[in-house]
Order: structure tokens, then C-alpha cells, then sequence
């Protein structure tokens, strides 16, 4: 990828490590990734075994646990739970990320006034504000989805300024000798040209909020999978908790495989195939 | 003058008679360079119009100034008689870096012009259709800029402003980045697509025998200031095979002589 | 953007927004929002506080060994990963996943494993801050020009020296814009760690403030926060300019 370098000064203060994260987990080879897998499994079975600590139980007892508490369907109903406030979070912040950082890619008001805000909030540990949410809208689901949005806007909305604002010079000047209106440009030109960097703040905004909800519900609501985890916890189930943990370590995985997916599916076609 | 290279009697003069774009007045100055001054000129309609000179010469600035992409300090451009700031549709543009959409198809690429102007889907594609296949694309419709080579992404921009059906057409350095071999090809095909389209060319190029190889009228500006050093009409006969050009005597001796005249400006 | 034609530097709107947070205070809207010169005034009397400084100390104490830790494994680790294919293959992926996962899920477990003290926030500070060293590490290994390897081996490098000489050297850029990314998540780690621990440095003084409504304190305690996150952050960009200079002509 070659868009999205710095913008120079502040802003490149808040550069997302460049947008890596997910990019790779498709293009390895299945043998190898499995390989991989394999290894990891085997290195826990042998800790649990040790055991490296009372608390570490080994891969296999966990996947035990994993399917135990998917049949007696406490998983399935913890994530009902914790998926709810998160799709809404991340539905809005798309929306409202990618509207905010488009207008303070395209004037420069905007850009003075609101940038250095974000900016802030993505360098800062903004987890702090995640009790006080609770203040003001209890421990229900409007608290767990601000969790949400507070984690994943700014790196959403940084995103497609940095894109906006460094959108391809040459062809703005040629969608102006072809007489495009401002309109056609920022339809038919700045939006294509920035969506892979603003792709890639979607990504970093879904990780962004799994973070806050699993949060939200560890800290102040005891509900979903944050609760599960603080549960199995006080019950010594560790083989349960571990389950519960690894289960949303791979569901955020696999989400943000399945968005790249999407992406170069429907929005890159120009990438298909290679 | 040099009666060897300009037959007829008279000496090429920056006004012409019957002119598509003309220059009068131009003045340009870049923070604090001037790149531009006092410039007139004439470009005859219908002919392959270049602009030579070394880099700084201001050459581009005055293809863009043309163009209507920036502004002049001073002096006015007039299409046709109307005197023009913008883009209009009677100019079209080639860049020197394609400036490709990487997300469009060739041939949505190449009726991108027409897209702009609100021409239906199936009226632009099929205008669109038949540019492929003149700039010899043909069979390339759905592949992406990425999967050509620079030459033929060149031909798709080619493509595109022949598409708006302008009558002027403004090529800025477009085989700059395109190699060797391709470009000796494309402006082989160039030479034969400005037969069977009636148009006004007007080229930028720091490049002597690509100039002289397809010019009608080599127009030589000297660089800070940019201005008219001389203006060059080589009567090549361009009808045979094209690689005859390459050899004949007349070729070869005005390379040569606009080459003792730039050599100057040369560090 | 310019004023009057004054070029006003794009940080100064962050006045227009406290001078907005002080109106908004002052009209007395919702009690969590205190006005501001409320909470630069108790920002004053925070920092004189022990009981601050004593929290400062220890979460300061274990966001730099985390951070020293994830350096000192992160490097070399993706040094690793840059430079041998087999080692990429295996690891590339985990540490792909870990770079974008829920980590503050994994932070319970540190308690079981580390106790309810300061190796897990420790431990926490690491986990944030070390996979995206290992990626820009990765990354920049991956970056470095075959040519300036085959110079230093036809000039007859041995390894060590290929290393500490080229490698390093070369891939320093993006070594230092992973450490700074690193930082910031590991500033992220450290609240998030003692949020949850909730009884270790700054976790214990933000359930106080929080528990007890004393919201200028609270709002004193985020800011000094986000001032020191902002300031380690240019620091290393400051470093990064430093490098720049070599680095621009590669």
C-alpha cells in the first residue's frame, strides 16, 4: 500500500502502524498456516501440562471447556449479549467517523478545529472515560456501545482524513481538465482513491471497539463475555475462562479477515485475482 | 534564416493566420521564479504543434496554462476566438503520469471524460468501444491500468481525451514514462492515428528527435525566463514507413541544428 | 489554516475546545463536567498530593520495564522475522493476530498468572506494546535494500557485524516509528491494566476520584494522562526527525 504515509507534524502522530494487521493473515499458504496452528496448540498443551502455573490449563481441557459451554448455550448467549452493543457501535462510528473525517480532509476549518481533538484521543489511554460513561447511562447497553464508539472513532475518523487529505494530486487535476464538478470529485475520485487507508481505519475501529466492549463489560456491566470471563474466573474455571477469552481473540480475527475480504470483493475489484 | 531547414521564403512567426489557440501576454512567476515571460504565440489548426526547450524552460507551465489547470500573472489564451481561464470541452488533456482511475476498467478509464458530462453508460461505452481499438488496445476493455504496460496506459489516456471529441488536444511529456522500445512504437502509431483525426496537437517534449519525428511545428523556448527562442518547421514527409524518417537527410540535419541551439542552456 | 492571514498552528484549536469545556462547566449541564480552570486547579493540588506521587511512581516503574521488556524482546523478534522466511511463516500470523486482538480480555488471565499487583500491569504494558514492534521491525528488515547487504558481504561482513553495522542502521526508521506505536499502546496498557486491577497506581486513584464523585480530580488525573502520552509520543517523533535526515535519501 502506498497511500496513507505521514501528514506531516501532528497527525502523523497518530499513524496506525501503516495499516498492516490484518493485511497478511490471507495471503499465507493454508499448510503453513495450519502448521503454525499446530505448534501453538502443541506449545500449550505442553505448559498446561507442566503446568506452568495452577492457573494454565492445557489446549485440550480448554477446547473441552469451549464446547461444553457452547452446548449448554452460556457462549452463545453471552455473545447475543456483547455482540449487540458492538455491531451498533461500530455501525455508528463508521458513519460518523468516516462523514467527520472526510469533511476535515476536505476544509481546512474543520480540519483546525476537530483533528487535533482526535489526535489526542488516539495517542491518549481513552479507556479512562469508560467508567465514567457509566456515570451518565448506567451499566446497560447505551454505556457498552459509547464504550464502543469512544474506542473506535478515532481511529476511524484519522484514517480517512490522513486518505482524504492525501488524496492523488494528478488525478484531481485530471478530473478538473475534464471539467468534473466538486461533487464528481469527491464521488468519483477522493472516496475511490482514499477507501483502502479508509478500510484500513475500519479494521483498526472494529479492533478498536472488541477492545472497548470486552472492557465496558469487565468493568462496570457484568454481562455478555466480559462477564463470562470474570465468572468462570471466580469459579477457578480457568479452563472455561481461557475458552472464553481465546473465542474472542479468534472471533475478532476472523471478523477482520472477513472485512478485508469483503472489501477486495465488492469495493477492489481491480485487486481480484491479482 | 537557415533556408536548409525552413523552405518556404518566409521565417515561421509566432502569428499565424488561421490559429486555434492563441497566446498573447503570458507571464507566469512561481514563488519568485519567473517561469514564463511575455510569451505570444499562435497554434495553426490542424497541425502537431511542440514545445521544446530544457527542464525550466517552463514548457509545462505554459501546456497548463493552456489548459486552464492554473492560472497566468498576466496575458490571456483564446480557443477558437474566445478567450478561456478553465478547462473547456473544446481542449483535452494526456498526462505525463497517465493520472489513470486504478479502480476503473480500461474502458471506463477512457470514457471517463464522457462520465463527467453525464453521457449514459451505453452511449460512452460504445464512443468509448471504438478509441480502444484506434489507439490499438482493442481486446484490453476490462483489464485494470496495473495489468498494462506504461505504454499502454499512455494509450489509455490517449484514449480518453480523444473521447470528448475536443479539438485541441494538450500531451504533456506523455512518453516520459514510457520505455524506450514502446515509445519508438506509440509515436509511430501516433503519426498515423493524426491522420485520420482532425485535430490540434500541441506537445510537450525535452526531447530533440521525438520533437523533430512528429512535429509540424517545433516551437524552442529558452529557459528563466521562459521565452520564444524559435520556431521550427520541419517539412518531413511523414506518408512512407515511418522508419525511413529516422534516416532522411532533412531529419537528421534539423536534430542536429536544434541541438547546436539548445546546447547553451545545457550545465 | 490560516487567520487573517496568520498561519495558526493546527494544536491551538485544542484552546477553542478547553475554552468550550469551560463555558459548557460553568453552565452547570451534568456533573461530571466540571469547568476547566476547576480542573487545572485541582490538577495542581493532585501533583502535590502523596498519594499521586506515590501512583505516579509505581505506574511510571511498570510502564518502563514493560516497555523496556517488549523493546528488548520486540526487536530482535522481528529482526527474526525479517530475516528468516521459516521463522515469518510460523510467527507472522500470531503475531498478526495479537497486534489487533481484544487484548484487555486477555488482562484477567495476567491477574491469575501475575497476581493482583505490578507484574500484571507489567505484563499488560508488554502485551499491548510488543507486537507492533515486532511488525515495524519486521517491516523495516524487510525494507532494507539487497544491494546494502551485498555491499557488506563482498566487503566480507561476518554476521555480528552485518547486523550491528547494516541492519540495525537501516532499519532504524521504522524500528523507531514501531517503539513510538508501541508506547502508545503501551500507555494504553498500563490504564487498562490498572483499571482492571483497580488497586495499583493510577487504577486506584481513578476508582477513588470516580467512586466518590470528586470529578475534578478525576478530570485532572485523564488529563495529566493524555499530557504525558502526547509528550511521549512527540519525544520519540522528535527522535524520528533526528533519524529522518540519513533516512530520506535511501
Amino acid at each position: 500500500m502506498s497511500s496513507g504515509s505521514g501528514v506531516g507534524g501532528a497527525a502523523s502522530l497518530a499513524s496506525p502502524s501503516r495499516g498492516v494487521q490484518a493485511g497478511r493473515l490471507i495471503e499465507r499458504p493454508i499448510v503453513l498456516r495450519l502448521v503454525s496452528i499446530a505448534l501453538f496448540a502443541a506449545i500449550w498443551q505442553v505448559a498446561g501440562l507442566i503446568p506452568v502455573s495452577f492457573a494454565f490449563p492445557t489446549f485440550s481441557d480448554t477446547m473441552v471447556a469451549f464446547v461444553r459451554m457452547i452446548a449448554d448455550g452460556s457462549l452463545p448467549t453471552a455473545y447475543i449479549s456483547t455482540l449487540q452493543p458492538l455491531i451498533l457501535g461500530v455501525i455508528l462510528a463508521t458513519f460518523a467517523g468516516v462523514g467527520v473525517g472526510t469533511l476535515c480532509g476536505l476544509s481546512r476549518p474543520g480540519e483546525w478545529l476537530l483533528i487535533p481533538v482526535f489526535i489526542v484521543l488516539q495517542a491518549a489511554p481513552v479507556a479512562a472515560f469508560i467508567p465514567l460513561v457509566t456515570f451518565i447511562y448506567g451499566i446497560g447497553m447505551t454505556a457498552k456501545t459509547l464504550a464502543v464508539i469512544i474506542l473506535a472513532l478515532p481511529v476511524i475518523v484519522l484514517n480517512t482524513y490522513k486518505a482524504v487529505r492525501n488524496v492523488n494530486e494528478s488525478l484531481l487535476v485530471m478530473n478538473r481538465s475534464f471539467m468534473g464538478t466538486r461533487w464528481q470529485e469527491v464521488t468519483k475520485i477522493v472516496l475511490p482513491d482514499a477507501s483502502p487507508v479508509i478500510f484500513a481505519g475500519l479494521r483498526l475501529g472494529v479492533a478498536a471497539g472488541f477492545v472497548g466492549v470486552v472492557l465496558a463489560e469487565l468493568l462496570i456491566t457484568p454481562t455478555g463475555i466480559g462477564d463470562l470471563i470474570t465468572f468462570a474466573r471466580s469459579r477457578a474455571n480457568y479452563a472455561g475462562m481461557y475458552a472464553t477469552i481465546a473465542s474472542v481473540i479468534a472471533l475478532s480475527t476472523v471478523t477482520l479477515v472477513a472485512l478485508q475480504w469483503i472489501e477486495i470483493r465488492v469495493f477492489r475489484p481491480e485487486k481480484r485475482g491479482g | 534564416m537557415h533556408a536548409a531547414i525552413v523552405r518556404n521564403d518566409a521565417v515561421p512567426t509566432n502569428v499565424v493566420s488561421d490559429a486555434i489557440v492563441e497566446v498573447r501576454g503570458i507571464s507566469k512567476t512561481y514563488s519568485g521564479v519567473e517561469a514564463l515571460r511575455d510569451v505570444d504565440l499562435d497554434f495553426p489548426r490542424g497541425k502537431l504543434t511542440s514545445l521544446l526547450g530544457p527542464s525550466g524552460c517552463g514548457k509545462t507551465t505554459l501546456l497548463k496554462i493552456i489548459a486552464g489547470l492554473i492560472g497566468a500573472d498576466r496575458g490571456t489564451v483564446a480557443v477558437n476566438g474566445k478567450k478561456v481561464s478553465a478547462p473547456g470541452p473544446e481542449r483535452a488533456f494526456v498526462f505525463q503520469d497517465f493520472a489513470l482511475l486504478p479502480w476503473a476498467t480500461v474502458l471506463r478509464n477512457v470514457a471517463f471524460g464522457l462520465e463527467l458530462r453525464g453521457t449514459a453508460k451505453e452511449e460512452r461505452e460504445a464512443i468509448a468501444r471504438r478509441y480502444v481499438v484506434d489507439v490499438g488496445l482493442a481486446g484490453f476493455e476490462d483489464k485494470y491500468p496495473h495489468e498494462l504496460s506504461g505504454g499502454m496506459r499512455q494509450r489509455v489516456g490517449l484514449a480518453r481525451a480523444l473521447c470528448v471529441d475536443a479539438d485541441v488536444l494538450l500531451l504533456d511529456e506523455p512518453f516520459s514514462a514510457v520505455d524506450e522500445q514502446n515509445r519508438r512504437k506509440f509515436q509511430e502509431d501516433l503519426i498515423r492515428l493524426r491522420t485520420n483525426q482532425n485535430k490540434t496537437f500541441i506537445f510537450v517534449t525535452h526531447s530533440i528527435e521525438e520533437a523533430v519525428y512528429i512535429s509540424d511545428r517545433i516551437v524552442l523556448l529558452s529557459p528563466r525566463p521562459g521565452r520564444v527562442s524559435r520556431i521550427i518547421e520541419p517539412e518531413i514527409d511523414r506518408s512512407g514507413d515511418p522508419d525511413r524518417i529516422h534516416r532522411d537527410k532533412h531529419y537528421l540535419d534539423t536534430v542536429q541544428e536544434i541541438w547546436q541551439g539548445l546546447k547553451q542552456y545545457v550545465e | 489554516m490560516t487567520l487573517f492571514g496568520y498561519r495558526v498552528p493546527m494544536m491551538a484549536s485544542l484552546l477553542v475546545w478547553c475554552i468550550l469545556w469551560e463555558i459548557v462547566g460553568r453552565m452547570d449541564l451534568m456533573f461530571i463536567l466540571p469547568p476547566f480552570s476547576d480542573v487545572l486547579v485541582a490538577a495542581v493540588d493532585l501533583v502535590q498530593l502523596p498519594s499521586w506521587q506515590s501512583a505516579t511512581v509505581t505506574t511510571l516503574r511498570a510502564f518502563f520495564i514493560g516497555m523496556v521488556l517488549s523493546v528488548v524482546v520486540g526487536i530482535p523478534l522481528g529482526m527474526l522475522m525479517g530475516r528468516v522466511k521459516i521463522a515469518d511463516d510460523l510467527l507472522g500470523m500470531w503475531v498478526n493476530i495479537f497486534s489487533s486482538a481484544p487484548l484487555s480480555a486477555i488482562v484477567p488471565v495476567l491477574m491469575i498468572l501475575f497476581g493482583f499487583g505490578e507484574n500484571t500491569i507489567i505484563a499488560a504494558v508488554f502485551l499491548f506494546a510488543i507486537w507492533i514492534i515486532v511488525l515495524d521491525t519486521r517491516a523495516g528488515v524487510r525494507h532494507i535494500s539487497p544491494s546494502l547487504i551485498e555491499m557488506a558481504r563482498s566487503y566480507g561482513a561476518s554476521r555480528p557485524a552485518l547486523y550491528s553495522k547494516i541492519i540495525v542502521w537501516a532499519a532504524l526508521p521504522e524500528i523507531l516509528a514501531g517503539i513510538r506505536l508501541g508506547l502508545i499502546r503501551g500507555v494504553k496498557g498500563v490504564v487498562i491494566g490498572q483499571l482492571l486491577v483497580a488497586i495499583v497506581g493510577y487504577g486506584a486513584l481513578f476508582e477513588t476520584f470516580s467512586r466518590n464523585f470528586r470529578m475534578p480530580q478525576f478530570w485532572a488525573l485523564t488529563i495529566i494522562l493524555f499530557a504525558f502520552a502526547l509528550v511521549v509520543s512527540a519525544l520519540i517523533e522528535w527522535a524520528e526527525a533526528k533519524v529522518e535526515f540519513y533516512a530520506g535519501v535511501r
